[in-house]
């Protein structure tokens, strides 16, 4: 611990702090727990599926209150402002799904002005509209467009932990493909992900919400031993997953631990290891029986050799190239080629870890950031090439999250990054692994080839 | 009577580091329930019974009377798992395994795990007798002037600990002493010795560097790789080394070619073969049979740490086998000298040859390291997985000596 660090951890170093505009974060409300306050659903023209979602859901959502001008009230000093909710929101839903026309964007202005103020600590802001890829004409193209640069910027003047996300909605889409999204994005499981857009569209098959949807199912998380490994192993088998952990030799005993204490098993395994994909699966058919099939991979392992170019190597480029997605992809095509014991199910989920480093890079880190943008460009194609198996491919994209490995970069500089985001905070490891969970849901047949940013809706690649 | 096989399912083990090296701090419970931990984590059992943990230490404390037990408590098998300790000194290890496995083969356990653990760093610390005593005295003592009195029977010179050693208390002489006695009346020179300990030096390198101990063995205290293997070592460096054993010119061993002691643990999962099947658990290799013998060192009729010579025979002959039907052949390393004094004995008793070519191909003691009790499971879980890769029917001979005389020798066949 540095000295600046000591100091800001007193009473008068956080005073200080405090005055310097550094003052503590909100607490995030984390886990499987929705929102105190009301859910509130903003339902505009040609909408309706939000509100099948959340009948699905279970949850019985309250009215909205609109701005216009008639609503308004005076303040104590005259001004005209808008109406206010009578309790605090704990989240709004608002379903855009109709929109067309650039007009009709004042809808979105009408119900989101009086939640900005009055929504609870970690509320919820949701949009759904409809992808561009679906609808008809220019000003519809544009209008999706335009929903989410409002998703975007509402993201970065929301206060106390709230969030706000856009969901895309693709063709043919069904209140049953959209129930685990809404389910995450409402519930704590996603307090870290902020401003962020993805799309949803139709499962090829379809699964019911449960609260422990990987029950008798085995999920394979390599690089488990430590840190955001770890807690993507946890979480899993918090929601009844089977773990196969999965990490150097060298890091067995860190490995034995998570295993144990989640009642999974370990694999010390080398992922680059031209036999990676084989050891799993034999792995697996070994210690569960010849039947048993992965129900999903997370390849979460990964390296840095961070360097400037000016100074970086050809084997420190190589080893994190090798490491970061090669060898996932070697191991992918393996468990893709067929069905054999211990590999991968009917339908599978393939989930990949990129970073906000990929999207918009970071000095020192041109190895880093060429495997991580790699994992994105990968997962794109192999959505693609997966057309038609009922199988899917999805990344997160950690920004800044508090690690053993983060908690080493010198104070100021860590404190910078922490809170260059619309949290001002660092993300949990959990965050990041309750996002990887959602898509790997069987529930989360819909949510393909996407890449969610876990990083509080990090300032940089935004 | 139903027959039934017990099978060898996998095994682990910390690495193993020399004495008042790295694991110093850890006592003996600790390295077990360390080697319990990795087996656990790699084969899913967290918080399952096995219906038998059997292990056992060679250098005991008292406190570890309950050794084996306290370590399965501590570990994240379920308390319901019961334990017992064994102890045959450098025999624990393998006779655990034998005890475990003719349980499951008398349907007595379908599921068990043996093993054994030894940290020469936390080695009992024995007082003097005058001093043990006085304390003992000290204890009985009611009144003050009692109390004094047994103070005063303690004289400076008591309060000495009487250091460890690894002595036969009936010769009163140390085991390295003893072997040095064999190593002369059966002629094995330096340069054998030294070449059997940079063959073990360089075979266990080799199966390391192969990833073969990637499922053998958990690290343990940032300690991922057996401390005493030096990948480097060649025939010079051993020459080099002064001879640490026997007297005068003749002595020929050396530090090089001399087990060191060592701080460690091993365990194996051993199952009923269909419970093994029924699991879809790998069936490495059957504990096919095991043959215990000791000799008469004390009247100095046989040596120290040639009994397997004694037992081999008998085993191979129930079993109608002869040396040349093994693929493996895991001769424990106590020294580099008694493995080829044990060779030449068969030799001479017309017991056989053993092909070199087979013997402790992924190297043995010599280079990994001997925690007494530890060593059994280490050649067992090792072996099964030789066995394995070689294909059915393979077969693979392990003999290991103790102090005291004695020799156990098994068979595990794939």
């Amino acid at each position: 611990m540095s000295v600046l660090e000591m100091i800001y951890g007193t009473p008068a170093g956080k005073f200080v702090a405090r005055k310097a505009g550094l003052s503590d974060p909100p607490k995030l409300r984390r886990g499987r727990v929705l929102p105190t306050g009301p859910v509130v659903l903003g339902e505009l023209a040609g909408g309706g599926i939000a509100r099948e979602t959340l009948r699905l859901l279970g949850i019985d959502a309250g009215q909205p209150i609109l701005d216009e001008p008639g609503a308004r009230v005076k303040d104590d000093k005259g001004r005209d402002v808008p109406p206010r909710y009578p309790a605090k929101p704990g989240a709004i839903v608002i379903d855009a799904t109709g929109l067309r026309q650039i007009t009709q964007l004042e809808g979105i202005r009408a119900l989101l002005r009086p939640v900005m103020r009055s929504l609870e600590g970690s509320g919820r802001i949701i949009i759904l509209a409809t992808d561009a890829s679906a609808v008809e004409g220019l000003e519809a193209k544009a209008v999706a467009q335009g929903i989410d640069g409002i998703d975007r910027t509402v993201g970065k003047e929301l206060r106390g932990g709230a969030t706000t996300n856009l969901v895309f909605l693709k063709e043919g889409v069904r209140p049953s493909d959209l129930a685990s999204t809404l389910s995450f994005l409402l519930e704590g499981r996603s307090a870290f992900v902020d401003g962020q857009t993805w799309r949803v569209g139709p499962a090829e098959v379809t699964h019911d919400l449960t609260p422990r949807p990987f029950e008798k199912r085995i999920v394979v998380v390599t690089g488990a031993a430590r840190g955001i490994g770890a807690a993507i192993a946890r979480t899993f088998a918090r929601d009844g997953a089977t773990v196969v952990a999965v990490d150097m030799p060298a890091s067995g005993d860190a490995l034995a631990k998570v295993a144990n204490e989640i009642g999974g098993s370990t694999l010390q395994l080398d992922i680059t290891a031209a036999d990676a994909g084989a050891k799993i699966t034999d792995h697996i058919a070994s210690r569960y029986g010849h039947e048993a099939r992965i129900w999903a991979i997370v390849h979460n392992a990964g390296i840095t050799r961070d360097k400037m170019l000016a100074n970086l190597d050809e084997k420190q480029w190589a080893a994190v190239l090798d490491v970061n997605l090669a060898a996932e992809m070697r191991i992918n095509d393996f468990l893709l080629a067929g069905d054999r014991p211990g590999g991968l199910g009917e339908e599978a989920r393939i989930v990949g870890i990129a970073s906000t480093s990929g999207v918009a890079g970071n000095k020192g880190q041109t190895n880093y950031a060429a495997s991580k943008a790699g994992v994105m460009g990968y997962v794109w194609a192999l959505k693609d090439e997966l057309e038609g198996r009922p199988i899917t491919i999805n990344a997160v994209a950690p920004g800044f999250i508090e690690t053993e490995m983060t908690a080493a970069i010198p104070f100021v500089q860590r404190e910078i990054f922490k809170r260059t985001n619309s949290l001002s905070q660092g993300g949990n490891p959990v965050d990041v692994a309750e996002t990887l969970a959602y898509l790997c849901g069987p529930a989360s047949g819909g949510v393909n080839g996407q890449v969610i940013r876990v990083c509080g809706q990090n300032l940089i690649g935004a | 009577m139903t027959s039934r096989n017990a099978v060898v399912v996998g095994g682990n083990r910390t690495p193993f580091v020399k004495a008042g090296g790295k694991y110093a701090m850890a006592s003996a419970q600790d390295l077990m329930t360390a080697a319990l931990d990795g087996l656990v984590a790699r084969f899913g059992l967290s918080g399952q019974r096995v219906d038998e943990v059997v292990g056992g230490a060679v250098l005991k404390h008292t406190r570890d009377f309950n050794l084996t037990r306290e370590s399965v408590l501590g570990s994240a098998l379920s308390p319901l798992t019961p334990a017992c300790d064994l102890q045959q000194a450098c025999c624990t290890g393998l006779e655990a395994v034998v005890y475990a496995s003719n349980k499951i083969k008398l349907g007595q356990a379908r599921l068990a795990i043996a093993g054994g653990v030894d940290s020469a760093s936390d080695a009992p610390i024995v007082v003097t007798e005058p001093l043990r005593k006085a304390l003992l005295a000290l204890n009985r003592a009611r009144s003050l002037p009692e109390k004094l009195a047994a103070i005063a029977k303690i004289r400076p010179g008591d309060l000495m600990p009487v250091p460890p050693g690894v002595v036969e208390p009936r010769t009163g002489m140390s085991m390295g002493e003893s072997q040095a006695m064999t190593t002369k009346k059966w002629g094995i020179s330096r340069e054998d010795q030294d070449e059997l300990s940079l063959a073990s030096h360089r075979n266990l390198a080799k199966a390391w560097d192969e990833g073969f101990f990637d499922d053998l063995v958990t690290p343990y205290l940032r300690v991922a790789k057996d401390g005493i293997l030096r990948p480097d070592t060649t025939r010079e460096a051993l020459a080099k080394l002064r001879p640490v054993f026997g007297k005068g010119d003749t002595a020929t061993m050396t530090a090089g070619n001399s087990t060191a002691l060592t701080d460690g643990a091993a365990v194996v999962l051993l199952a009923e073969e269909e419970e093994a099947r029924g699991r879809g658990w790998p069936v490495l290799a059957k504990v096919i049979d095991a043959q215990v013998a000791a000799s008469d060192y004390v009247n100095g009729a046989d040596d120290l740490l040639l009994a397997p010579a004694q037992a081999i025979p008998v085993l191979l002959e129930r079993n109608a086998l002869t040396l040349a039907d093994f693929d493996f052949l895991e001769f424990h390393e106590a020294f580099a000298s008694t493995v080829l004094a044990t060779l030449k004995s068969l030799e001479q008793a017309g017991v056989g040859t053993v092909d070199r070519t087979k013997l402790n191909v992924k190297g043995s003691s010599l280079a990994a390291g001997h925690p007494f009790a530890a060593t059994g499971a280490r050649i067992v879980a090792s072996l099964a997985k030789m066995l394995a890769e070689k294909g059915p029917g393979s077969r693979g001979l392990i003999s290991i000596c103790a102090a005291g005389g004695q020799g156990v020798v098994a068979i595990l066949e794939a």
